[in-house]
């Protein structure tokens, strides 16, 4: 059984625009299936604006979703009272992307690690203080710290910081909403590093979005890539960076320096920006910029199918059982 | 920091001014020459001189010692109506900014109506119905000042609400109440306090003003908008009786004025 | 389209405000120690003399009738009688009101002529010498007692040099002007008497000076901090790398920009005018709302406190939607939400 699993999620916002409040749709997550099991890394990847960060935050019901189910532990938690909804916190957790917006500035760090546990009324002053030595001894930051306030912090202990907090509860599951993009390329690894190493120690699930393809590539078990609020393309990682299926994929892997430079390939340069996800395109929300794109795209929209074994794409030039070579028709 | 503010000589005038001002207000019994409301009819409209610095009024009192007991009357309603209003201000507007909706919508509309009002009008109104009195003065004060910090903490709160520290808060399971008063208010809280800071000293020129137009203190209290009132009386023959109270007025809403500044400048480096 | 769309979305916006002020008001009015009837009927009247008073004003009525009468009375432009001049406060306010207004447009224009050219300077010349000058002119004005500002310019330009006069509107002995808009200074102009004129203009200095005073360092500081602000930015200094000469730039460039927080703050102004004028008035004994007011204060003359308290809110807010529609209609890059 997995650990996470989601059916047909949607996140749709209204916004008003203009004066009179004229209400428009934006489908920021859009029909999402996937599961996650224990102990396993799913990497989500998208250009921003593709709807990985809400869909995050939608899990977590930071936001309602507006329909589809979430099951944690093969329990729907999509209509969770609220204090059942407050005890599953404990088991799912969030690393913010920004560590100078993700901590109270006007806590010390005691105070933040500390307050997950006040929370949820876990052991006395002297346990709690335990609890939270321990954890910072594993993030690599000093006790005599602890008292010292976010803005005293590098950007990558602030990260390790907040990793932490979401440790506090003895979580299952951690989604980690881009955690390492803000941080200088030195600091990612140690942060990633330390990353993957608890999640050795604690048999952790994670969730990583990012928009950073080599990060997901190191840290995932299977990768989602998401286009305008679906999942175009899943996979396990070596299989999808090695034989992308989705055209998008493909751009989007032509477009990361490959360290071997005897390693040719042409790069597929995407055409245009990314639609605005108020009006998404019809059919195949892709093929505005898709360089296989045909008529037909426009009006069907492809559903996402097992092309492979496990690997899944949602795109009709591609077919079943392709192989490693198979070109993709152009009619 | 500590070194920054003193940077800046008007923040340092300000400190000087506003610690002067308390000090006058603990210790006047110890530091005024004479008693405050003592009648001496046969020195009465005497002008400053060695004996009486500031001169003495219509019925003979040291105007000096009258000025250093005010301080105590400006200080107590500056501070009570601060401190009345800006908790009361300052969660309506955390509510109305973090709750949203319907409630911000109410909240926002109760401000609009009380600031749609000028400064001294509806106070004026407020204790000219409660009957003049010291009292009430602070209390009108007080309902006419709190939408100042509504409106002002409403806006941090939007400007913070959608911060990731929050999103994690919730995301821990925390309750709205301990979102909003751990997480939201402290956060929210540094402007309106600058506010506040600078608003000790327009409450303190309102106050003196109601006084002025004999809805405060009543005589013979050592208010100084209340002897400024009476000096009118006698300005023909003691200009000093106009003068000190006003400038006593002056400096302590200059100096309020200053230390503000100075902390809004530390906040905000961009502004100097 | 969509200004005017704002425009009738402000104006419609406007009547809650408008009720609730009302509603306020008369909140007011009813927590007035002592019994309207009783004060309305003198301290000679019989019990049931008051009795019959306080049925005839309504007074048995639930609240709720009271405020509905109340809200008929006062958009029929009844604002009940005062208890002091006996005569309804509406014909009082009718004689006072041109005097405030004259005053606070005075002041206003004053203000205006000092405190923008101060501001601007006082950001060309930042941190230099005249820019310290202006900003403790400035902190000076915004920390001012006005009342007491006015007492000492009694002091000085009235009782000693004698050089202005320190009450009134007018000489003793000069017939006010042809009533037409009751601003002096204007009636004076329009039926072309200038000595009245000279005179309603000489009594306005110092009370005018006076509530500008604070004004002033209000203004200045505004313009100041929003003419830094474009000053900083990229097509100023364009402008200046363009040749352009330093008043030029400053004055049709950044001071056109920088103009429309100094327009909301010159509506705020005139509130604070308005609201001044009680305090300046009574100083300079102007005859206008303000010493309307402080007198009806004296006499415990409710209706008058509560009429001048309704006609100014409503004045304040009346200026600020009218500089809100401004605002709009002149930058058009204003999000209307």
């Amino acid at each position: 059984m997995a650990l996470l699993e989601v059916k047909d999620l949607k996140q749709h916002f209204t916004i008003k625009k203009g004066f009179l409040g004229e209400k428009k749709k934006v489908k920021a997550v859009d029909g999402v299936s996937f599961h996650i099991e224990q102990g396993e890394t799913l990497g989500i990847v998208g250009e921003s604006g593709c709807g990985k960060s809400s869909l995050g935050r939608t899990i977590l019901q930071l936001i309602k979703p507006t329909s589809g189910d979430i099951f944690f532990g093969g329990k729907n938690i999509t209509h969770l009272p609220r204090k059942e909804m407050k005890e599953l916190r404990k088991d799912m957790q969030i690393v913010f992307q920004d560590p100078y917006a993700s901590l109270n500035p006007r806590s010390t760090v005691r105070a933040i690690l500390e307050t997950p546990l006040i929370v949820h009324g876990v052991g006395n002053r002297q346990e709690r203080r335990k609890v939270v030595e321990g954890l910072i001894d594993k993030i690599g930051i000093r006790k005599d710290q602890l008292d010292r306030f976010p803005h005293e912090f590098s950007g990558g202990q602030r990260q390790r910081i907040g990793i932490a907090r979401a440790l506090t509860l003895n979580p299952k599951l951690i989604i980690a909403d881009e955690p390492v993009s803000a941080l200088d390329v030195s600091v990612q690894s140690q942060v990633l590093n330390l990353m993957v190493d608890l999640q050795k120690e604690l048999n952790l699930s994670y969730m990583f979005i990012s928009h950073d393809l080599s990060v997901v590539q190191h840290i995932s078990d299977r990768v989602a890539v998401m286009y305008l609020g679906k999942i175009v393309e899943i996979a396990d990682v070596e299989e999808l960076y090695r034989n992308p299926l989705h055209p998008y994929t493909k751009a989007l892997l032509t477009a990361v320096p490959i360290p071997d430079p005897t390693k040719k390939r042409d790069r597929i340069i995407l055409q245009g920006d990314l639609p605005s996800p108020i009006n998404p395109p019809t059919g195949c929300a892709f093929h505005t910029r898709c360089p296989v794109a045909t008529p037909e795209c426009k009006e069907e929209s492809p559903e996402l199918r097992e092309k492979a074994m496990g690997h899944w794409a949602s795109c009709i030039h591609v077919h079943h059982e392709q192989s490693e070579k198979t070109k993709i028709n152009i009619s | 920091m500590g070194r920054r503010i003193l940077q800046s000589p008007l923040t340092v005038l300000g400190i000087f001014l506003v610690a002067m001002i308390i000090i006058l207000a603990i210790f006047a019994p110890w530091i005024a020459p004479r008693d405050p409301l003592e009648v001496n009819l046969g020195q009465k409209l005497l002008p400053p001189s060695s004996e009486h610095w500031f001169g003495t009024d219509e019925v003979g009192r040291d105007i000096l010692s009258r000025i250093i007991f005010g301080t105590r009357i400006s200080l107590k309603i500056g501070l009570m109506v601060v401190l009345i209003s800006f908790p009361i201000g300052t969660i309506l507007g955390a509510i109305a900014g973090y709750v949203g909706g319907m409630v911000d919508q109410v909240i926002m509309r109760l401000t609009d109506i009380f600031l749609s009002f000028p400064g001294i009008i509806l106070s004026m109104s407020i204790a000219a119905a409660l009957g003049p009195s010291i009292e009430n003065v602070l209390l009108a004060l007080a309902i006419t000042w709190w939408p100042w910090y509504t409106r002002i903490v409403r806006s941090s709160v939007l400007s913070i609400k959608s911060s990731e520290f929050i999103e994690s808060a919730k995301a821990i399971g925390a309750n709205p109440f301990r979102i909003l008063f751990k997480e939201i208010i402290p956060n929210a809280i540094a402007p309106a306090s600058i506010q506040a800071s600078l608003d000790l000293g327009f409450v303190i020129l309102a106050a003196a003003g109601l006084s002025f137009i004999g809805l405060g203190a009543q005589p013979p209290s050592p208010e100084w908008g209340a002897m400024l009132s009476s000096s009118r009386e006698i300005l023909r023959d003691a200009w000093w009786a106009a003068t000190f109270p006003g400038l006593a007025i002056l400096l302590t809403v200059l100096g309020f004025n200053l230390l503000g500044d100075g902390m809004r400048d530390l906040l905000d480096p961009k502004n100097r | 389209m969509d200004a005017l769309r704002y425009t009738v979305k402000r104006i419609l916006l406007m009547i809650p405000i408008l009720i609730g002020i009302s509603i306020l008001t008369f909140f007011i009015s009813n927590t007035i120690p002592g019994d309207p009837a009783r004060l309305a009927a003198g301290p000679y009247a019989d019990a049931k003399v008051i009795e019959e008073l306080q049925e005839k004003m309504g007074l048995n009525d639930p609240v709720y009738v009271q405020y509905f009468n109340y809200m008929k009375n006062l958009l029929q432009g009844d604002l009940g009688n005062s208890n002091y001049s006996h005569q309804p406060v509406m014909e009082d306010i009718k004689q006072y009101f041109p005097a405030t207004l004259e005053l606070t447009f005075f002041s206003m224009f004053i203000t205006i002529l000092i405190g923008i050219p101060l501001g601007v300077i006082s950001a060309s010349k930042k941190d230099k010498v005249a820019d310290q000058f202006a900003r403790v002119m400035a902190l000076i004005g915004v920390a001012m007692p006005a009342f007491w500002l006015g007492i000492i310019f009694l002091l000085f330009f009235y009782l000693k040099l004698g050089v202005l006069p320190g009450s009134g509107r007018l000489d003793t002995g000069l017939a006010p002007p042809e009533t037409i808009t009751g601003m002096y200074t204007i009636d004076a102009l329009l039926t072309g008497n200038w000595t009245v004129f000279k005179s309603a203009v000489i009594h306005l200095i110092l009370p005018g000076i006076t509530q500008a005073a604070v004004t002033i360092g209000m203004i200045t500081r505004m313009t100041r901090s929003s003419m830094l602000e474009v000053l900083r930015s990229d097509y100023i200094r364009t402008a200046f790398a363009k040749g352009g000469s330093e008043k030029r730039v400053l004055y049709g460039h950044a001071l056109r920009n920088g103009m429309m927080p100094i327009m909301t703050l010159l509506g705020m102004t005139f509130g604070h005018s308005l609201g001044g004028s009680v305090l300046v008035e009574s100083v300079f004994s102007w005859p206008g709302l303000g010493k309307y007011a402080v007198n009806a204060i004296t006499y415990l003359d409710f209706p008058a406190v509560m009429a001048v308290t309704i006609l100014i809110a409503v004045l304040f807010i009346l200026v600020n939607l009218i500089i809100d529609i401004l605002y709009q209609v002149v930058d058009p890059r204003l999000n209307y939400d």
